[in-house]
């Protein structure tokens, strides 16, 4: 079992849902974001205070797959965020130990589903 | 250093006030209570309504201003702004009428003052009055009551995000009443050694001088006495919700058709005239705001734009009804440049932390506007107005400006003493680390936002 975390631009996160749905990946929990990376901020002005943009909005991906669902969650992702320009994100991989099903108390690859 | 309870300071100023002389609240009030106002000799119908409806508008203003300067703070400081404003309409309004409308409108004492035969609005009734001939006398102290209101929350933007609400309740009562008072009194009261009637002929039609000078000045005495914000001025964050200061600018420019057609006092051309340059002098300055922030920065901003809209507003609060529509237009042509320049050029050159640009737009759009009387004022457009500099009297020009000068001395020396004495005994600032926190945790014990449902 894999845990991802995908840190995408907030104005993909549709294309990248569907892309999922189509690969019967439906489990995702999604959130909004600030962060920075090589890219940096937008400066922001206000009553002409330039303000040194630091940190930039994203939109944060968390999904747990089985093994065999890894390669087709890293490609929904990436063909939906790919734009070919700096900011377009990251996607971390890690191993994950347990996941329960709370309703059923199921765990185990079954309870991903 | 002396710190004593701010609740108790509170207590002990309102219990000053109720100690001056105050026979009987309503007694006058009450003996024509029942007489329509058609009836009592000389009252116009129309004129009455046009004032209420103005002084309900002018009401509107102060939540408008909370909306403008709370949308501009951080997350953690917007009830405290909302608080501090709708303070002021509890206070100064009963301030208003226990002794502030008879210091400022009450008979003349020296040309300085008014005395206090009219506290607790005694002898006012609802005859007409020297000030407005047409309309019951307590509809004149209505409508002004609502004026004390707002000059006193307009320098809240200047000490936003760091002040004491203990200290800020007694700072804004002692200010009123020794400051706001008098200066109305001077300008606007019968023998009031600045003003038209009976003073030195200096004339401000619905408050440059009164309400914006006055309140700028005081800002600026706030912001040297009390300090940067701490991280001012790289680490502070941006305004944390842009929308609602625009809601507030949007409540503002609204209700300051009540600020100054209003100050006509009657339905009549003057309202109406005022009424066209009080919209058009918004307009020009909000629309030159937005290109000097385009020229500079590459984009115009929503909050330059409303920024220019109230500079504007300000500027004209002085000349509404003295001026035509093309001073109107000159008016908040040279307020927006003026106070765009104040705000980025004079703000940034030497790093004072006004925190919302109080005096920077207030301050200097009132001097703009009061001066530019002298210059665009015209008989022709309001017979018991003045000519200025181009209708051939510049002698107004060089009254307005000692008028202009006497009051900022004035605010700005006696808010600095009235800032020092409350820092004295109350303590201004609150601590570092409720400054860290915030002041709506701190001072008020709420959270405007919550993070769960």
């Amino acid at each position: 079992m894999k845990y991802l975390i995908a840190i995408i631009q907030p104005d993909r996160l549709d294309e990248v849902l569907d892309l999922l749905t189509k690969k019967e990946i439906h489990l995702v929990t999604v959130c909004n974001v600030v962060g920075r990376g090589r890219q940096k901020g937008i400066a922001e002005v206000y009553r002409s205070h330039r303000e040194a943009g630091t940190l930039l909005k994203k939109v944060k991906l968390e999904i747990a797959v089985n093994d065999e669902y890894l390669k087709q969650a890293m490609d929904a992702i990436v063909e939906g965020a790919r734009t070919g320009q700096t900011g377009d994100g990251k996607i971390f991989v890690f191993d994950m130990q347990e996941c329960m099903r709370i309703r059923t108390g199921e765990t185990g690859p079954v309870a991903i589903g | 250093m002396i710190k004593v309870s701010g609740y108790r300071m509170v207590a002990c100023g309102l219990a000053l006030l109720g100690w001056l002389p105050v026979p009987g609240l309503a007694g006058e009030v009450s003996s024509v209570g029942t007489t329509p106002a058609a009836v009592v000799a000389g009252i116009s119908g129309a004129d009455t309504v046009w004032v209420l409806l103005a002084a309900a508008l002018v009401m509107l203003m102060t939540p408008g201003l909370a909306f403008f300067y709370g949308g501009l703070v951080r997350r953690k400081n917007i009830l405290s702004i909302l608080m501090q404003c709708f303070m002021m309409l509890c206070i100064i309004s009963l301030q208003w009428v226990f002794c502030g409308y008879s210091l400022s409108f009450g008979p003349d004492i020296s040309g300085v003052i008014g005395s206090l035969d009219w506290s607790c609005l005694k002898n006012i009734g609802m005859g007409a009055s020297e000030y407005a001939p047409t309309i019951p006398h307590t509809a004149f102290v209505i409508f002004q009551m609502m004026f004390a209101v707002i000059t006193p929350a307009l320098i809240i933007g200047a000490f936003a995000e760091r002040m004491r609400f203990s200290a800020f309740v007694v700072f804004s009562l002692l200010w009123t009443t020794l400051v706001y008072d008098p200066v109305a009194h001077w300008v606007w009261g019968k023998g009031g050694f600045l003003g038209i009637l009976g003073g030195m002929g200096a004339v401000d039609f619905a408050g440059g001088i009164v309400v914006h000078i006055n309140a700028g000045m005081a800002a600026l005495a706030a912001v040297i006495v009390l300090g940067k914000r701490k991280g001012f001025p790289d680490a502070i964050s941006p305004p944390h919700n842009l929308p609602l200061a625009v809601l507030g600018a949007g409540l503002l420019w609204f209700g300051w058709f009540g600020f100054n057609a209003g100050s006509a006092l009657a339905a009549n051309h003057i309202a109406v005239n005022a009424f066209m340059n009080t919209h058009i002098a918004g307009a020009t300055a909000g629309l030159v705001w937005s290109i000097l922030d385009w020229l500079k920065f590459g984009k115009p901003t929503t909050l330059g734009m409303i920024t220019g809209a109230v500079a504007g507003l300000a500027a004209v609060t002085p000349g509404a009804g003295y001026v035509d529509l093309s001073g109107a237009v000159w008016i908040g042509l040279f307020s927006g440049i003026i106070c765009w320049l104040a705000v980025t050029a004079l703000k940034a050159r030497y790093q004072y932390d006004d925190s919302l640009d109080a005096f920077g737009v207030h301050g200097v759009g009132g001097i703009w506007g009061t001066l530019a009387v002298g210059i665009w004022g015209s008989k022709a457009v309001n017979l018991g107005g003045v000519d200025g500099l181009i209708h051939g009297n510049p002698l107004q020009l060089w009254i307005q400006t000692k008028a202009v000068l006497i009051t900022m001395l004035y605010s700005f020396i006696v808010s600095l003493v009235l800032f020092k004495v409350v820092d004295f005994v109350l303590g201004l600032r609150v601590k570092e680390n409720e400054e860290a926190i915030g002041l709506d945790l701190t001072q008020h014990r709420e959270a405007g936002y919550t993070l769960l449902d």
